[in-house]
This record gives structure tokens, C-alpha cells and sequence, in this order.
């Protein structure tokens, strides 16, 4: 299910591509649909860095159906080097291991198993504490 | 021996080795009541959300890195496993999204029990020195199976090993000569749909591992005209720790010359991944002008063997991405249960 | 502005009504707001209807109809409206806007939340879908986490302990247990706070909400018509909408609620009221971290300071912002997309001097502020004794 709806975000999952302005250099992340004010040529795509810090996080042990059998699961607001906030899930790490204002970088991990033996893998961004702080 | 027509080597590599082990005990906690010896101390687990896919991602993030080219130049994505996410849909054109080489490019999942990626190699080597490509990325990745309560779990681990080739001329590490060989021999398999692989027991080590691994170490030796003492270090596969050492002996190699690859000791068996990772270790520590021997390991059956020796470029490129130790000091330990409920082997209908 | 008028309330207890369906529930609602009144259904002019979750949680789309014809109105105008969380007071506004344009001269605002028939998992998934879709709820970030995160950061930049936020889930509790519809009536105590379970850290079990089951109806009547009518009414004094983004990623300040604060100014500067002369509250306030960054955004308190304000007694019954007189979305429960017109009927209550044990005393202006998402869409109502 869902197989379109994942699959057209593969680029900003899979490996953090956003976009950035032709003149300003302002990187966004997600990338969005020029709003009715923006030219759609002001944006061109940009890969991020997948460096940042954290911002912010939480450890959810009361989570949705599609996450019930993951938790406890860390989520977390990553402040990323060039410059936009990102909202990820956590990875490797448990709570005593996490403090605010801490670098973390991304990794692709599998996001989901959207269900049952003939589900669709979906894959995308996480973050984790650095490997070689 | 075989040699493309274009001499090729390893521009770029790079491993990955989960953050999770079980040790060995704990899994004779299970099963035997703690008694007996245990054939690894520790094997890595791969955490809830990894795969060959993410592994392999990660693993050929840091060999690109080191490579030091755009994701674009790469002709071939090659991802060698047996524990595919998919029976259908390729891993390959995953990985190559997430690295960002799509869309003009090879992408293919292969599968040779445990020598799925030196195969993926071998051919990359063709690829490359037939002229047809510039660089492409060879991957071993496995999160590999073993029913529980059977000898291999002990064993069967999970790890990710990655390797671009180039022209020999850019290389980190010179390929002088590859061999195959390969018999019908069904040591160990996994029919379609099942879960788990079954393996013959003892019948796995002589007719199997020992006589494929030493058919092609000594026709590349011979190839070669030379003999363990010529080679700074050797990497053989190694689904346990026993069997490299003892084929090591066999050709003379001291322990020395396998420790820097011998990887299983800590991890266990890595499948596909193990040889190339052996290999990555073995790069971690090695200096220009050292020579090193792989040999990899499938069954039903066959063996690849590779002699490469390494180049000044080694130095720097090293220092791009992250060494295999560092994924060895990150160790986590959880216990069987956790295990258990990680492999989805809890039934939770 | 024209002048329009709340002239009566109804609301079932908040809970987990299993024996009985959302109809059912906001057929109640209605009677009650009926029975004070003089008017027979016949006379309504439209019905609006506020529900966040009718499609995922009760499996029921098209919810003006639905309770149009349940109600014997077939033939008027009907509408759903969906906020998430704001819905209650955006069906208000709505209500109010049909009067003031001059389509009708009754109307009634009916807000349903049918939540039980759903269990844990569905329902956080449920609350899910006000957060951005693709970057937030699809990557297994809750509301509640979103919130925990909010109040984490909140720690971090003016120093203060998870037990500080204490006061707020005990006073709420202080005020549900004597209000006969609460969900949970029972107090809870400071010291408990720091060793409840986590549902998602920072916050625990008694700083989050309970969604649950449960209507609420309000009759809105024209000046004229209000008149005519004579008796106890509550003027509608100001109304405003504002709307932020759903992903609080997308944000330049993420601890000041934006539209909580443009809301509120707009709905004040109507009214020609200050801040000062509203007496009882009712906002969004399913954990401590929300009820403070209101309090702050609305400018009832300054940044950083809400914590320690509620210590001391400001958000009490006799303090200057009384706060969840009725037990607020932590006692009397959340009711999703009803919620809204549950806080406007506690404060015509209290308004009307009917709020029994947990009456303001001499409460003559009332503001309401329902949030959709994390602040992302806010509809503040300023209500005045008439």
C-alpha cells in the first residue's frame, strides 16, 4: 500500500536531498513545493550533509499502529550543519546515551514494514550519535 | 590465473559491522546448558531496523569516500548477499538511490552462499579492466540465518564489506591475478521460501571448504610463481575461527600474516561480507608495497582468491572514512531474548 | 462585529461510553443545549459539527448529515468542520459567521468525538494525522512526542527540573474530581508526578491526556432574535482564527505558539478587551508544556516563567488565570474534535455563575483557545457575561 507515496519522496529519505536557493544559498529541508510567492526555478536540489546536532528528542513508549512493536523508540530534532531543523528518528543509541546540543549524523535505515508478509520495506533517513566522536 | 586486459584495482573500500553482539556463551546458555566450548566469543547482531540494504549502504558510503570520486562516475552497483530483503526486488537499485549513482547505471543482486560479493568482484574486475566501465562497487552484506539451537547459530552474523574498482593506475591496492573454482557440492543450502539454511555438518569442511579454498589459493600461488612467505598478509573466508587458521597453516601462512583480517573471533561470520571485510581490516593497517591474498568462501561450492598488492594512495585515502575498529570498540551486548525479539523469531500473530 | 449570543449548553460526561455510539452521544448534547432554550429543532437555521477522528476512529465521514438526520432536521444545512483539535472552536466560528452574515438567526455547534471503539495504537495514529504526514507521523513521531520535545528544549533553555511542570496535571486534577463529567475524578499528587511511567520522555503518565468519548452542544442566536428571547445569554465578544505550520521543523521559534498568540490578539482587539479583564480560561492543555507555552504566547505570563507562575498559585481557582476549572484535557479528557465547544461550555457556565465547586467567583469574561496539532491552528473566543 502507499507505494507511490513513498517511493516519490526516495531522494529526500534515501540520501537527504533538499534543496537550495539559486541566490540566497538558504537551504530547506524537506523539500517543498514553491509557495505562491517563489519562482520554482529559485530552487534548485541540494544533498545535505547528514551532520548536525540534537536539538531536541524524546523516547516514545506509547507509539502508533505500524511502530507499536519497535518501542522504545527515540525521535529527535536535529539541528543540521547547514542550517535546517529536521525531525528523525534516533537509531543506536538509548536515552542515557542522548543530551541536548549533541552531534548525531545520518544513517539510511529501514523505516517501516508497512505490513505482513507481502509488505513494501520502507527505508529512509535516522540519525545516531557519532561513530567516531 | 585470470587477468583483465586493462590491469584494475581497489580505488575505495569500506565496512560496516553493526553496534549489537551476542556473546557465544549466551547462546550455549540456551541450547546446551552453557557446556562446551564456544566456536566465536561474540558474533554482531544487526539491529531492528538494519538489512543488507542499510549496511550496504553505509559500507559503500565510506568506500566512495575513500575513492574520492562523484557517485555519478560509478557503471555498476553489485550488492553479493544471502539475506536479500527481497526475494524479488533488487537491493542494488536501493543502495544505488541512497548513494546516489541512479539512474545511469548497473544495478544486480548476486548469490553465491557465502562468496556472493567476491563474485560481484571478480566480475567488476572484467567490467573495469574490459575497458566497459571506469569504476564500479562490489558489496558483500549479510544478516545471515541459522535456526535456533543449530550449530550455526553460533555463528552466522551480520556485516557489510564494500569495494570500488578502478584502473590500476588510481588504485589503493593493485589486482595482480583472480581464480575461481567452483564444483557441485551441496555442503550447505536454503531452498526458496525457507527461512533457514541446512548445512552437512562435517561434510562442510573437507570435500567442501577446505578443498575449494585450497584448490584456488594454490593455482593463484602457482599463477603467480610464489608462496605464502611472499605475502605481508592473507585473508581467508571464515565461518568460524578454526578452519582460516587451519588452512592458513596449510599454505604456511603465520598468524600474523591472517590476524589483521581474521575477523570472526569478535563478530563471527559475516557470509558474503566476510572476506571483503577481512580484506578492508587488512587495508586498515597495511603500507605501500604490502602484498595480500583473499580468499573467499561459498557453498555448493567454489572459492575466489585474489593477490593484490597495496600503493602510496593507501595512506591518505585511509583517512576518509571510518576504520573497521571503529565499528569493533562500538560493541553493545544484549541477550538472547532481545535477540530473539530483533530476528522477529518471537511470534507475535 | 454584530453582536451574536450563546443562549444554551449541553454536554454528556466525558468517557468511555462503550454501550453507546456517536450519535447517540451527540444527541444528548443537543437536548441538553435545547431544554433551557424556547426554541424546537425545527427553528435551527444550520448545524455545524465539530469532529477530528469521525473517519479514522468512529468509520464515518459526512458527519452533518449524519447528524441531521439522526436529529429529525433533514433539509438544513450541515456541516463537518475539521481542525484536529481546533475543530470545536473553528465550528463556533463557523456558527458565528452564519449569524453575522445575516443566512441565519439560530444555529446549533455540536462537537462529537467517538474515540473507544478504537484501542491504543489506532488512536495515537489517529492524533498522528494532525502532524505532517510525509516528514513527522510517517517517520513514527507522535503529537505527544512532538510536545515531550517541545518541553525537553523548554528544560534545557530556562532550567527547569521535569517536576516543575507538577502543578499543572495537580491542579487540573484538583478541579476534575469535583466535576461529575470529568473523566478521571481523583487528585493526584505532586510527589507521584516524578515517578510516573513515561510515555514519551520527558512527559509521563500524568502530564498526557486521555482521548476519549463524548459531545457537546452549544445554540447560538442573532442579536434579535437573542432580545426577543430575553433571559441569561453570553455574548460572543471575539473570535479569531490563525494557523502555523504542521511541522514544527518548519518553524523559526519553536517555543512560542504563533498563531496562539496571533489568535489571541486579533480575537481581543475585536472584543476591545485586554488581557486583563478575562477571568476563566479554557485552553489546550493535554500536558503541562502546552498549557505553559499558551499561557506564555498569549501573554498572560512572560517566557520562561509559566512553570513557576502555576507554582504559585496563578493558574488556581482564586489565582489572576484560572486554568482547567473543569479538569481540563487532563481530567476532564480530551475529546478530540469536541473539544473546542466542551472548553465554551464550561466558561458559559462559569459565566452563568453554574459551575458549582469549582466556580470563579464573580467570573464575568471568559476566553476559550482550542489548538490543532502542535499550535497549528489556533481559534481563541473571548465570551462576556450578558
Amino acid at each position: 500500500m502507499d507505494y507511490a507515496k513513498h517511493w516519490r519522496q526516495k531522494a529526500a529519505r534515501y540520501r537527504l536531498e533538499g534543496q537550495r536557493h539559486r541566490t540566497s544559498g538558504e537551504v530547506r529541508f524537506p523539500p517543498q513545493s514553491p509557495t505562491l510567492a517563489e519562482d520554482a526555478n529559485e530552487w534548485e536540489p541540494f544533498n545535505l550533509s547528514g551532520q548536525g546536532e540534537l536539538y531536541s528528542f524524546s523516547v516514545i513508549r506509547q507509539a502508533p499502529l505500524g511502530y507499536d512493536q519497535n518501542t522504545p523508540y527515540p525521535v529527535a530534532l536535529v539541528k543540521l550543519a547547514e542550517g535546517p531543523l529536521i525531525t528523525a528518528q534516533l537509531t543506536d543509541c538509548t536515552e542515557a546515551d542522548l543530551s541536548i546540543g549533541q552531534p548525531v549524523e545520518m544513517v539510511t535505515r529501514r523505516l517501516k514494514d508497512t505490513g505482513g508478509k507481502d509488505g513494501l520495506l520502507i527505508y529512509g533517513y535516522k540519525f545516531r550519535p557519532l561513530l567516531n566522536p | 590465473m585470470m587477468q583483465p586486459n586493462r590491469p584494475v584495482g581497489i580505488i575505495g573500500y569500506g565496512a560496516y559491522v553493526p553496534r549489537y553482539r551476542i556473546a557465544g556463551k549466551e547462546i550455549a546458555r540456551m541450547w546446551s546448558d552453557g557446556q562446551g566450548g564456544v566456536p566465536v566469543s561474540a558474533k554482531s547482531v544487526p539491529g531492528p531496523d538494519e538489512d543488507t540494504i542499510t549496511m550496504s549502504i553505509e559500507a559503500g558510503r565510506h568506500a566512495l569516500r575513500r575513492a574520492g570520486i562523484s557517485a555519478e562516475e560509478l557503471r555498476a552497483v553489485w550488492v553479493g548477499s544471502e539475506s536479500h530483503p527481497y526475494s524479488v526486488k533488487p537491493s542494488g537499485t536501493l543502495v544505488s538511490e541512497a548513494l546516489g549513482t541512479t539512474p545511469w547505471i548497473s544495478a544486480a543482486d548476486w548469490e553465491f552462499a557465502c562468496k556472493a560479493g567476491s563474485e560481484a568482484l571478480t566480475a567488476g574486475i572484467g567490467m573495469v579492466g574490459s575497458g566497459m566501465a571506469n569504476y564500479i562497487l562490489a558489496i558483500g552484506a549479510d544478516t545471515a540465518q541459522g535456526r535456533p539451537g543449530d550449530a550455526l547459530e553460533a555463528t552466522a552474523s551480520a556485516g557489510a564489506g564494500a569495494l570500488i574498482l578502478g584502473p590500476a593506475d588510481q588504485a589503493l591496492a593493485r589486482i595482480e591475478g583472480a581464480i575461481s573454482y567452483v564444483t557441485d557440492t551441496p555442503d550447505f543450502f536454503r531452498r526458496a521460501d525457507r527461512p533457514y539454511p541446512v548445512h552437512g555438518h562435517r561434510f562442510t569442511g573437507e570435500p567442501a571448504y577446505f578443498h575449494h579454498v585450497r584448490s584456488a589459493t594454490a593455482r593463484l600461488l602457482e599463477g603467480l610463481g610464489r608462496s605464502a612467505k611472499d605475502f605481508t598478509y592473507a585473508v581467508f573466508h571464515q565461518p568460524n575461527v578454526k578452519f582460516p587458521q587451519t588452512m592458513a597453516k596449510q599454505f604456511g601462512f603465520t598468524d600474523a600474516q591472517i590476524e589483521p583480517g581474521l575477523l570472526s573471533p569478535q563478530i563471527g561470520n559475516t557470509y558474503s561480507a566476510i572476506a571483503l571485510m577481512g580484506l578492508c581490516a587488512t587495508l586498515d593497517v597495511a603500507k605501500p608495497g604490502d602484498t595480500i591474498l583473499v580468499a573467499s568462501y561459498g557453498s555448493g561450492a567454489g572459492s575466489d582468491a585474489y593477490a593484490l598488492v597495496v600503493t602510496d594512495a593507501l595512506l591518505e585515502r585511509r583517512k576518509r572514512a571510518p576504520l573497521l575498529a571503529a565499528y569493533l570498540e562500538r560493541q553493545v551486548f544484549v541477550d538472547y531474548a532481545i535477540y530473539v525479539k530483533w530476528r522477529n523469531e518471537l511470534v507475535i500473530e | 462585529m454584530k453582536n451574536v449570543f450563546i443562549i444554551g449548553v449541553g454536554a454528556t460526561p466525558v468517557g468511555e461510553h462503550y454501550p453507546r455510539g456517536l450519535v447517540d452521544l451527540a444527541l444528548e448534547s443537543m437536548r441538553g443545549a435545547l431544554k433551557a432554550s424556547p426554541f424546537s429543532p425545527k427553528d435551527l437555521g444550520a448545524l455545524y459539527v465539530a469532529n477530528a477522528l469521525g473517519e479514522t476512529l468512529a468509520g464515518q465521514a459526512q458527519l452533518g448529515a449524519v447528524l441531521a438526520s439522526a436529529a429529525g432536521l433533514q433539509g438544513i444545512e450541515a456541516v463537518r468542520v475539521e481542525a484536529a483539535g481546533a475543530s470545536g472552536g473553528l465550528a463556533l466560528r463557523q456558527g458565528l459567521q452564519s449569524i453575522q452574515s445575516g443566512a441565519y438567526d439560530l444555529v446549533m455547534v455540536t462537537g462529537v468525538e467517538k474515540a473507544t471503539d478504537k484501542f491504543d495504537t489506532a488512536i495515537e495514529a489517529g492524533q498522528a494525522l494532525a502532524l505532517e504526514s510525509d516528514s513527522e507521523a510517517e517517520l513514527g513521531v507522535t503529537l505527544t512526542s512532538q510536545w515531550a520535545m517541545l518541553m525537553r528544549r523548554y528544560m534545557h533553555e530556562y532550567g527547569y527540573a521535569v517536576e516543575a511542570f507538577a502543578p499543572f496535571p495537580v491542579n487540573a486534577h484538583a478541579n476534575g474530581s469535583k466535576n461529575p463529567g470529568a473523566l478521571y475524578r481523583f487528585p493526584i499528587k505532586a510527589d507521584k508526578y516524578r515517578s510516573a511511567s513515561q510515555i514519551a520522555s520527558p512527559l509521563n503518565m500524568f502530564d498526557c491526556s486521555t482521548l476519549a468519548d463524548g459531545a457537546a452542544t452549544v445554540i447560538l442566536a442573532s442579536e434579535s432574535l437573542a432580545h426577543e428571547l430575553g433571559g441569561r445569554k453570553v455574548r460572543i465578544a471575539g473570535s479569531a482564527v490563525a494557523t502555523d505550520t504542521l511541522a514544527l521543523n518548519q518553524r523559526q521559534d519553536l517555543l512560542w505558539l504563533t498563531a496562539a498568540q496571533q489568535s489571541t490578539s486579533k480575537a481581543l482587539k475585536q472584543a476591545h478587551l485586554k488581557l486583563t479583564d478575562i477571568n476563566v480560561l479554557d485552553i489546550t492543555d493535554p500536558h503541562s508544556i502546552t498549557a505553559a507555552l499558551v499561557l506564555e504566547a498569549c501573554g498572560f505570563v512572560e517566557r520562561g516563567k509559566a512553570p513557576s507562575y502555576a507554582a504559585e498559585g496563578g493558574i488556581s481557582l482564586t489565582g489572576p488565570t484560572p486554568l482547567a476549572t473543569a479538569g481540563g484535557y487532563k481530567s476532564r479528557g480530551d475529546v478530540g474534535g469536541a473539544t473546542g465547544v466542551y472548553q465554551v461550555v464550561e466558561v458559559v457556565r462559569q459565566l452563568w455563575g453554574e459551575a458549582g465547586a469549582t466556580q470563579v467567583q464573580g467570573a464575568k469574561v471568559g476566553f476559550t483557545q482550542c489548538l490543532g496539532g502542535v499550535g497549528t491552528t489556533a481559534v481563541s473566543h473571548l465570551l462576556v457575561a450578558s
